[in-house]
């Protein structure tokens, strides 16, 4: 039985509440996850397997490193010359606990405050209902086309795709974003979706794929984004429909923050007549002074940069300035069930500023798509399975060595290692047939807690030296699973006595 | 001062030698060891796995193993880390309070070897005589959970006859991740090539480190490569001294088991 935060179950009634017509006849059968049938959470492979895969691709491992050591470097630069990070990093941590431990009050406050100032609110309570009404008002206004700001949660949910079957184009507009789409590819990071492409394989995309761009087009990183600025300049002033997602939200004033670097975003969120912003609920600060603290972790831990070139804030509409027509679509999605975890909740307090993608030897060599979520690396092993229920994502919690590099750069200090052990306990407890491995842990910890039996283990381990023949190692083909093991490692062999056995004898016992 | 030595099951199991040496340590700087008899595991493999409901009854046998033990000494970073972080944590999550309790209170007496030494006993010379070029890894859960920081290194730098050469990317994971190793060998294989490539471009004759399980998985490669490059436990290398290292022994683990 989870045991219930302060604010989960509050919110997940407010979201029963708010739909009136479904809370008619909704049984409570336990909190939603994220639903199967839509949106990119889950991948087709186990991560081993598309890892194995992703291994073996020589130039993506090239990319990988490269990218991920030089904006590893910029950022231990920049967070190094802040002498109180370790005090902002605290302070991040506490505004996002105590957040969420009132989260249905900050998100009613925010409510109130946009719709205060002429906005439209919606409640989302999973993928299918945000993609629906968002399709609806893009519909309302006649247009058949959207331009986008880059945004996690509109790729979580899919709506690229929903709209598409609407008939309504969505043009991404962030370069990396960009890249992927023009590719037909797939998002492998969350701040640079594109990571696993180089300058000359972009070169090559935008020249197949970019109508009437110039064939003389070099690598140069300049000469691309000209290319791609040409591209999106005529669709940011035809477009009359934006969709962007926030960083954060001040409950306060009904602030909506987008922070980013190319300023490609603020072109979507001031030129066209209507907005439409998608965000998770858990993206709410309850004031700007909280934001301070944010501005401040999140441009160093992402970019490595000491301040992003672009930030946005907008609350409700101006007359005469900027979008008329704004919408805000608060999005669940299985995020009440992860605030409903005692321990896994802390995975809500992401910033998404990506600083544990970036270090994780894991992500550095699989790359994002082995993940088979939008979010992937550290925090996607501990996101995705809970958003989709961990039986649905098994697999991720086991993709860390825990080697804790992702905790000590996180900006706002979530134990992932814990929370990734913790996962691997909710898929063992959720197991109703016993596993073989599970047989042998069960057995394991009954010959582990008797010195007795133990002892008798040992001496049978012991045995192993017999397979070696008298070499020092044991031989490299054994049964599995120790095969996993011994197909690229070599095994000692085993002594003749423990230390323990000798220490017994020697200091007669 | 009278010191329990915790073997950890791998280490008395698989590479007994490494806590003879922390023994032979210990002994040569004139404090009495100790090694309890019930003692088995720490019950990280099981928590780290998922089975932590299975880790309760290990745990309950270590605080009986060790109970009374002025101060507990493994040459272990990750097993010292899982007892000062998660054996209190999974029996207080069972239930079983007098435990935690319990686990909680030997947890402060416990020590990983380094921070022994330089914290609790107040030397970074050991007297130890080691003649040859080492290059040292800081495993992840002695550099990261249990912070231990440059004392490997002090006591390093103080060995007689030790030239100790800079890991590049020291700081990164061997891929050894217990089960990580098996459940996801291909990328756990990936980390480990590039640690080995670190560890051959320093030209050590020795690998060592503060976590035998580490080493031996780095072993375990280089071995498999015929690579010249050994790995010896922190302890055997500050075990060793003039009398018992013979020249001609080359880089072989200084005690015999
Ligand atoms: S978990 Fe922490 S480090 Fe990772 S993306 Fe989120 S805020 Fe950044």
């Amino acid at each position: 039985m989870p045991a219930f935060g302060t604010g989960s179950g509050a919110v997940a009634l407010r979201f029963r509440y708010r739909k009136r017509e479904s809370a008619m006849t909704a049984v409570f059968l336990g909190i939603p996850t994220a639903p199967r049938d839509v949106g990119h959470l889950r991948g087709d492979q186990s991560f081993p397997d598309a890892a194995r895969g992703a291994l073996r691709d020589g130039q993506l491992r090239a990319n990988l490193g490269h990218a991920t050591s030089t904006i590893r470097a910029k950022r231990a630069r920049v967070v190094g010359e802040v002498p109180d990070w370790a005090e902002l990093r605290e302070a991040g941590r506490a505004i996002k606990a105590a957040t969420m431990a009132r989260l249905d009050e900050h998100l009613i406050a925010l409510e109130e405050q946009v719709t205060a100032r002429g906005g439209t609110v919606h409640w989302a309570r999973d993928a299918n209902e945000a993609n629906a009404i968002v399709t609806r008002l893009v519909q309302a206004t006649g247009a058949d086309e959207v331009v986008k700001v880059k945004s996690m949660a509109t790729q979580e949910i899919g709506l690229n795709e929903a709209l598409e079957a609407a008939g309504i184009t969505a043009l991404e507009t962030d370069l990396a974003e960009l890249i992927v789409q023009l590719g037909d590819d797939k998002p492998s990071h969350i701040l640079v979706p594109a990571i696993h492409k180089n300058r000359s394989e972009i070169r090559e995309i935008f020249a197949r794929t970019i109508p009437g761009v110039d064939p003389e087009l070099t690598d140069e990183p300049r000469k691309l984004a000209m290319a791609a600025r040409t591209h999106l300049r005529e669709r940011f002033l035809r477009a009359r429909v934006a969709v962007s997602g926030a960083n954060f939200a001040i409950a306060e004033t009904g602030t909506l923050t987008v922070v980013e670097s190319e300023g490609n975003g603020r072109m979507c969120l001031t030129l066209p007549e209507t907005l439409i912003t998608v965000m998770g609920i858990e993206k709410v600060v309850p004031t700007w002074r909280d934001l301070e603290v944010f501005l401040q972790l999140l441009p160093r831990s992402s970019t490595g940069e000491r301040m992003n070139p672009y930030t946005s804030l907008w609350a409700g509409v101006t007359p005469g300035d900027g979008p008329q027509d704004f919408h805000l679509v608060l999005l669940d999605n299985g995020r009440t069930a992860v605030l409903a975890d005692e321990v896994g909740r802390e995975a809500l307090h992401c910033i998404r500023c990506s600083a544990c993608l970036n270090v994780c030897p894991v992500y550095e060599r699989a790359g994002g798509h082995a993940y088979g979520s939008v979010y992937p690396g550290p925090i996607g092993a501990v996101l995705s399975p809970q958003l989709t229920g961990v039986e649905d994502n098994a697999s991720l919690p086991y993709a860390s060595s825990l080697c804790g590099a992702c905790y000590d750069v996180c900006p706002v200090a979530i134990d992932i290692p814990s929370i990734l052990v913790h996962l691997r306990a909710e898929h063992v407890e959720a197991q109703t047939r016993t596993t073989p491995e599970a047989a042998a842990f069960r057995a394991l910890s009954k010959v582990m807690s008797s010195p007795r039996l133990w002892h008798l283990a040992q001496r049978a381990a012991g045995l192993g030296r017999f397979l070696a023949r008298g070499k020092p190692t044991l031989p490299a083909a054994l049964p599995p699973p120790a095969s996993k093991w011994t197909r690229t490692r070599d095994l000692p062999t085993p002594p003749r006595e423990t230390f323990t056995q000798a220490w017994a004898r020697e200091h007669g016992r | 001062m009278k010191v329990a030595l915790f073997a950890t099951c791998l280490v008395d199991t698989m590479v007994p030698q490494v806590a003879r040496a922390t023994a032979t340590l210990l002994e040569r700087l004139g404090h009495e060891v100790v090694v309890p008899a019930g003692q088995s595991c720490c019950g990280q493999m099981h928590v780290n796995t998922g089975y932590r409901h299975e880790a309760v009854p290990i745990v309950a046998n270590h605080v009986r193993a060790f109970a009374g033990a002025e101060a507990i000494v493994a040459p272990s970073g990750s097993c010292v880390a899982s007892i000062h972080h998660q054996q209190a944590a999974v029996a207080r999550r069972a239930g079983e309070h007098a435990l935690a309790d319990e686990a909680e209170l030997l947890a402060g007496r416990t020590y990983e070897l380094s921070q022994f030494l330089v914290d609790v006993l107040g030397v970074t010379d050991v007297g130890a005589f080691y003649p040859h070029r080492v290059t040292y890894h800081p495993t992840c859960h002695s550099l990261r959970l249990l912070r231990v920081g440059d004392r490997p290194l002090q006591l390093l730098r103080a060995v007689r006859g030790l030239d100790l050469v800079e890991l590049p990317g020291a700081d990164q994971c061997c891929g050894f991740g217990g089960t990580f190793a098996v459940k996801n060998a291909d990328i756990s294989t990936a980390m480990l090539t590039d640690k080995m490539a670190n560890v051959l471009s320093t030209h050590a004759e020795v690998c060592t480190a503060g976590d035998a399980s580490c080493l031996m998985h780095i072993g375990g490669g280089l071995s498999r490569l015929r690579a010249g490059t050994r790995t010896v436990h922190l302890a055997e290398i500050l075990a060793s001294t003039e009398e018992a290292v013979n020249p001609q022994q080359s880089t072989k683990p200084s005690v015999p088991a």
